[in-house]
């Protein structure tokens, strides 16, 4: 059964000139044990997305229709209180800027006993126990005294870790993850992935990692969905989509990155900029970036056709880059 | 413009420290020793690379050398000018010669001035550079140069440009002097992925036609890579190694440089698990109270006695390193 299912979710906001349209029509599921990447840049919706499953989006402003599924329960349409306790329980989370999402003044251990005291029923002593276990598990050093610190005692690297041991303190079966080591130097983003990664071995959650960089998608995820202005527009395997990408805007990413383990004469560089979400084009909403675009593309908006090897992509063209792309 | 010998800008062990407060009035609470002995030479019409974590004190470094920080010792030469020891019209002229590109294009532009105006302001501070009647046809080419429509662009404000088009008015901006020397500190790391290829290629192009030496200081070793001749290394306010990009990439001699090159993920599942990964302990530790001896010594997996008691220099020549083990190459 698929932990989470999403479908046709959609999300606007009110904007001065009209409706923003922020997530229009995102289908995707997440397994247990799997880890889907939603690689996009800013504006493309992916955290947005995000947001609307963890329930954190005011509604209103907000207007959220379709569907988000956990565990076959239906949480868009679930009584606030409710859907509280399900995000809470078995959904974590985990931001990009650890200093905004901790709560700057109380120690680090109250915060995480404080969860497990009023969800779990635990004494004070077990939540110590616990929270202690919790911290060490995310290899925090003298996990014992560093409870009782708050969190601008941290470096960067360290908050990052607090906020892990805050999300899997409930065990939860979909961990979400936005950005998370964005903020963080190299070696410490190397760390911190690392450490991500070997909670969700042993636990077995699914995690959704929420990502503009291709390198820790390449490193880390099974799936990738690629999201650009509210859709997605190419789903795959990692290998899949690394291979042979069978999207455009795909192709363009990849072609543009700088690598550190070759040097290549001339990036492509993909023309334009992202559409503001207020004000997409008709058509494809690529097509005023796309060398491949033709007159189809600037009328018909492609949606996301399943291809062979069980992949999509929303191209009119798919097969063209496809052969273009596949070595 | 291929690169020459004939060095541009020359870097002498420059010094900063910055004062700490301290907890007790009139006490000083130590310093903060961000830039602690850098030198090295720019060779004209190069792009010399400086990559660090946060913290190791590379943007300190671009802010010196441009004049906008006072260094507590060591000098930036150009020519026969001394940045921080020049007065009046010798220090005009300099910073003519010298101009630095922002990371933060949102920031760096006047919002209440057009486009006109912030580019006609470098030739106001200057004005015996260009004849006034001809600055406006100048700025119109300086546009055109970074790939914006002049007849479109010219007399809108900031606000109404995207992120990498206000980092290509930033560049026009920096470029209208005609410098020999610009130093870009994080010129894309704001940008979106598919917007800093285009900044990466304009900058490339206007060296190649221009001819100036860039200071490309970044945190993104795949950036850095892609645009340095030659490269340099920082942690906590020191060299640790400098050399050719394909030196240092291919065969980096620190072990810093080591690690930090084997924890930059690579886009390409393929080589996943086969590459060998530096997981280095820890942060880097406070530039306030540095390690003694060797400042890397605290998470280095080499590290020995001699390391805490001596540190180890960094000597000159082609690809030096300052570690008493240094990786063979």
């Amino acid at each position: 059964m698929t932990l989470l299912e999403i479908a046709d979710l959609r999300v606007a906001f009110p904007g001065p000139s009209g409706p923003v349209n922020a997530v229009n029509g995102v289908s995707l599921g997440v397994d247990s044990g799997q880890t889907l990447a939603i690689l996009g840049e800013s504006g493309s919706g992916k955290s947005v997305t995000a947001q609307a499953v963890m329930g954190i989006l005011d509604v209103p402003p907000a207007t959220i229709t379709g569907s988000v599924r956990l565990r076959d329960r239906e949480l868009l349409t679930l009584p606030r209180k409710q859907r509280d306790r399900i995000s809470g329980e078995e959904i974590g989370m985990v931001f990009q800027d650890a200093m905004a999402a901790l709560n700057p003044v109380f120690t680090v251990g109250h915060q995480i006993m404080e969860v497990l005291r009023v969800r779990r029923g635990m004494s004070k002593a077990d939540a110590r126990r616990r929270a202690i276990e919790l911290v060490d598990r995310v290899r925090i050093p003298a996990a014992k005294d560093r409870i009782r610190d708050y969190p601008h005692q941290f470096s960067g690297g360290m908050r990052q870790r607090i906020m892990i041991a805050l999300a899997i303190s409930l065990e939860p079966d979909l961990l979400i993850a936005d950005e998370p080591t964005t903020a963080l130097d190299v070696t410490v983003q190397a760390q911190v992935m690392e450490l991500l990664a070997e909670i969700q071995r042993d636990s077995g959650m699914g995690l959704l990692l929420i990502t503009h960089d291709l390198g820790v998608v390449a490193e880390v995820a099974d799936d990738v969905a690629v999201m650009y202005a509210g859709r997605i527009v190419e789903r795959g395997t990692v290998q899949q989509i690394f291979a042979g990408p069978a999207h455009p805007y795909t192709e363009g990413l990849l072609a543009s990155m700088p690598r550190v383990d070759r040097r290549d004469e001339q990036l492509y560089a993909i023309p334009g900029a992202p559409p503001n979400p207020a004000r997409l084009p008709a058509g494809c909403p690529f097509h005023l970036r796309c060398p491949r675009a033709t007159d189809e593309c600037l009328v018909t908006l492609p949606p996301l056709q399943a291809l062979p090897a069980d992949r999509a992509s929303a191209c009119h063209h798919h097969e063209e880059v496809l052969g273009a792309t596949q070595r | 413009m291929p690169p020459s010998d004939d060095v541009v800008l020359r870097v002498e062990n420059l010094v900063k420290h910055f004062p700490v407060k301290g907890r007790i009035p009139f006490v000083s609470g130590g310093v903060v020793k961000a830039v602690d002995g850098v030198s090295f030479d720019l060779r004209r019409g190069e792009t010399l690379g400086v990559v660090g974590e946060s913290g190791c004190g590379k943007s300190t470094l671009a802010r010196m050398l441009v004049g906008l920080e006072q260094p507590t010792s060591g000098a930036v030469r150009f020519g026969r000018s001394v940045v921080h020891q020049a007065r009046g019209r010798e220090l005009r002229a300099l910073r003519r010669r010298i101009q630095i590109v922002l990371q933060d294009p949102y920031t760096s532009l006047n919002p209440r001035r057009t486009i006109r105006e912030i580019l006609l302001q470098p030739f106001e501070i200057h004005p015996d550079v260009l004849d006034r009647r001809r600055r406006v046809e100048r700025i119109k080419e300086l546009l055109d140069l970074v790939g914006l429509d002049p007849s479109l662009h010219l007399d809108r404000y900031p606000h109404q440009f995207s992120g990498g088009q206000r980092q290509r008015i930033g560049i026009a901006r920096a470029l209208a002097l005609n410098p020999d020397v610009i130093v870009c500190d994080e010129p894309v790391s704001a940008l979106d992925v598919s917007v800093q290829a285009q900044v990466v290629n304009l900058l490339e192009r206007l060296q190649e036609e221009l001819g100036v030496a860039y200071v490309f200081i970044a945190h993104d070793l795949s950036v850095v890579r892609h645009i340095s001749d030659r490269v340099a290394v920082m942690y906590l306010g020191k060299l640790v190694e400098t050399g050719p990009e394909i030196d240092l990439y291919e065969a980096p001699r620190h072990p810093y440089t080591s690690a930090l090159l084997s924890a930059v993920p690579v886009p390409d599942p393929a080589g996943r698990g086969e590459r060998k990964r530096i997981l280095l302990a820890g942060d880097p530790p406070s530039p306030v109270n540095p390690p003694s001896g060797c400042r890397f010594r605290t998470r280095c997996w080499q590290a020995t006695d001699t390391c805490a008691t001596t540190e180890p220099p960094l000597a000159a020549g082609e690809h030096p390193v300052a570690c008493h083990y240094p990786l063979a190459a």
